[in-house]
């Protein structure tokens, strides 16, 4: 287990990029845009997942290489 | 030394499945046939220097491998790495139209990573030019710490088969069987020793390092080369003094890879005991220390900056590099995705997801294309190079390396026909009398007798 001051440097430590992002309403927004991203991603994923997984992953076999 | 070159081998992975249900899948080696039929022109062999100074060959296994041209820097480095993926694209996307002319519908995936679904390995080797004098033992003993940590952001991710959901940082560090060996294809080891350095054998040692992961992610690759080039000038001054030699090195890389909270201790041979994180911050400071003294260059002070970033968010929470590590990247994707549409970790699909980060294919329809490039698409990862950047060294060499002498040559035999041999450090004419140019000075960019040769032809 992690005792308080540990907890407390950690926190000291964090790195000054992000620290330094303060929730605006160009933040929110562009948010909302990363999520509707990752949505579209994870819809393109379901697309490629169509194909049989199983199969490809089974014959995805290579010789051994350096 | 001041000046470095640099250099990435990559083995890509390739399979070839029917377009459609019920269609015929071709085996990898004719897969591999028909990806090279466009580039080694009537060659016997699948193996060709390409106009912007590259290698481009089949390699033990079956593998396709690109080996970049000699670089002089980090950042032309990755510009070149990234330029053989599309290379590479472009001949898979040929390889099909040619493959559906002679009857067979397929599609062929090509993937940088380094292991396949039962466990076979290929791998990513990072060469650095060196100062012969340097001592090898002491370059083994500073760098094995070295190369057993900097895995927490160098690392590809993997996705384990098992219904605990288990992710290791490494594909390559569970294949690691040796601290030194100069073994490639069985017992791997975290130096290998092979040292070839195409180059004057008594000024130059070549450093083949082969315990690395392939890299998708731009930032991975620049602080990977950039971080081990800094270390290796602190060697090779004599500069590193803190004892940081591990107790069971071999044990220490397979432990750090199974831990992505980044926080497990290792032991050092002295007894004490330090997270990967923390050894690396010891190899930080005294780099920061050394530049205190010696000259830097914008890229290397980038590199520190990065790096420095790096261990700080690895200590807060490794999580918060999922725009600029692979390993990180990729987990929050499959994480998200299988929370998404309540998915099990042990199922076929988390392996296609693992698999499919790594698919080079960039354009065309979007089941085809890799994940790592949707996430690229939509301004999901940090990137370092311009796809302008990258088109160009798709054709053109660096310039300040051998490179451009070689690219220029290959350009020239290629569109006069002229029968030669090209290597690394010669060229050699067979027609109409035998004539070699040497050219073992990688640093160099000129040859003068050469150069005059090629515009008298």
């Amino acid at each position: 287990m992690r005792s308080e001051q540990q907890e407390k440097e950690q926190r000291d430590n964090k790195p000054q990029d992000i620290e330094d992002i303060q929730p605006d309403a160009e933040l929110a927004e562009q948010g909302e845009e990363l999520s509707e991203d990752l949505d579209q991603i994870l819809d393109e994923i379901d697309e490629i997942l169509e194909e049989d997984s199983e199969e490809f992953v089974e014959n995805y076999i290579q010789r051994g290489g350096q | 030394m001041d000046r470095r070159i640099y250099g990435l081998e990559n083995e890509y992975g390739i399979i070839c499945t029917p377009e459609r249900r019920g269609g015929k899948a071709l085996s990898i080696q004719n897969a591999v046939m028909y990806l090279f039929r466009e580039i080694i022109s009537g060659r016997m062999y699948p193996d060709v220097f390409l106009e912007n100074g590259a290698r481009f060959y089949q390699d033990i296994g079956c593998h396709p491998e690109y080996a970049t041209p000699e670089c002089d820097n980090v950042i032309e480095l990755l510009t070149h790495d990234k330029a053989g993926e599309r290379i590479i694209e472009r001949l898979s996307t040929t390889a099909e139209k040619k493959m559906r002319f002679d009857g067979f519908f397929g599609k062929i995936s090509v993937f940088k990573n380094n292991t396949d679904t039962p466990g076979n390995t290929y791998g990513c080797h990072e060469n650095y030019l060196m100062d012969r004098r340097v001592s090898f033992r002491q370059l083994a003993s500073q760098l094995i710490p070295f190369f057993v940590t900097r895995q927490v952001f160098t690392g590809a991710g993997k996705a384990i088969r098992t219904d605990r959901g288990k992710y290791v940082i490494s594909q390559r560090a569970q294949h690691i069987r040796e601290e030194i060996s100069i073994a490639t294809t069985t017992a791997r080891g975290i130096i290998n020793t092979r040292d070839e350095p195409h180059a004057d054998r008594e000024k130059y040692r070549r450093l083949h390092v082969i315990v690395g992961d392939s890299n998708m992610s731009e930032f991975a690759t620049f602080l990977k080369v950039g971080t081990t080039a800094i270390v290796l000038r602190m060697i090779e001054d004599n500069f590193i003094r803190q004892r940081l030699a591990l107790r069971n090195s071999v044990k220490a890389i397979q432990e750090i890879s199974t831990d992505t909270t980044c926080s497990r201790n290792i032991e050092l041979e002295n007894g004490k005991r330090l997270t990967a994180v923390e050894l690396q911050w010891q190899y930080f400071e005294c780099a920061k220390h050394y530049f205190e003294q010696a000259e830097s260059d914008s890229i290397t002070d980038q590199v520190m900056e990065r790096w420095e970033y790096t261990l700080k968010c690895l200590e807060v929470n490794p999580l918060l590099l999922d725009r600029e590590l692979d390993w990180v990247i990729k987990k929050k994707l499959i994480e998200t995705y299988v929370a998404s549409r309540n998915l099990k970790w042990d199922s076929n699909d988390v392996l296609m997801l693992d698999l499919q980060y790594h698919n080079i294919r960039r354009e065309g329809e979007t089941k085809k294309t890799g994940l790592y490039y949707k996430l690229e698409q939509k301004d999901q990862v940090e990137r370092m190079v311009t796809d302008e950047q990258v088109d160009k060294a798709m054709h053109l060499p660096p310039e300040t390396t051998r490179a451009k002498f070689r690219g220029r040559f290959v350009k020239l035999a290629n569109e006069r026909k002229i029968l030669c041999g090209v290597n690394w450090s010669y060229i050699q004419l067979y027609e109409p009398y035998q004539k070699l140019f040497l050219s073992t000075d990688p640093l160099k960019s000129e040859y003068e007798e050469a150069s005059r040769m090629i515009y008298s032809i």
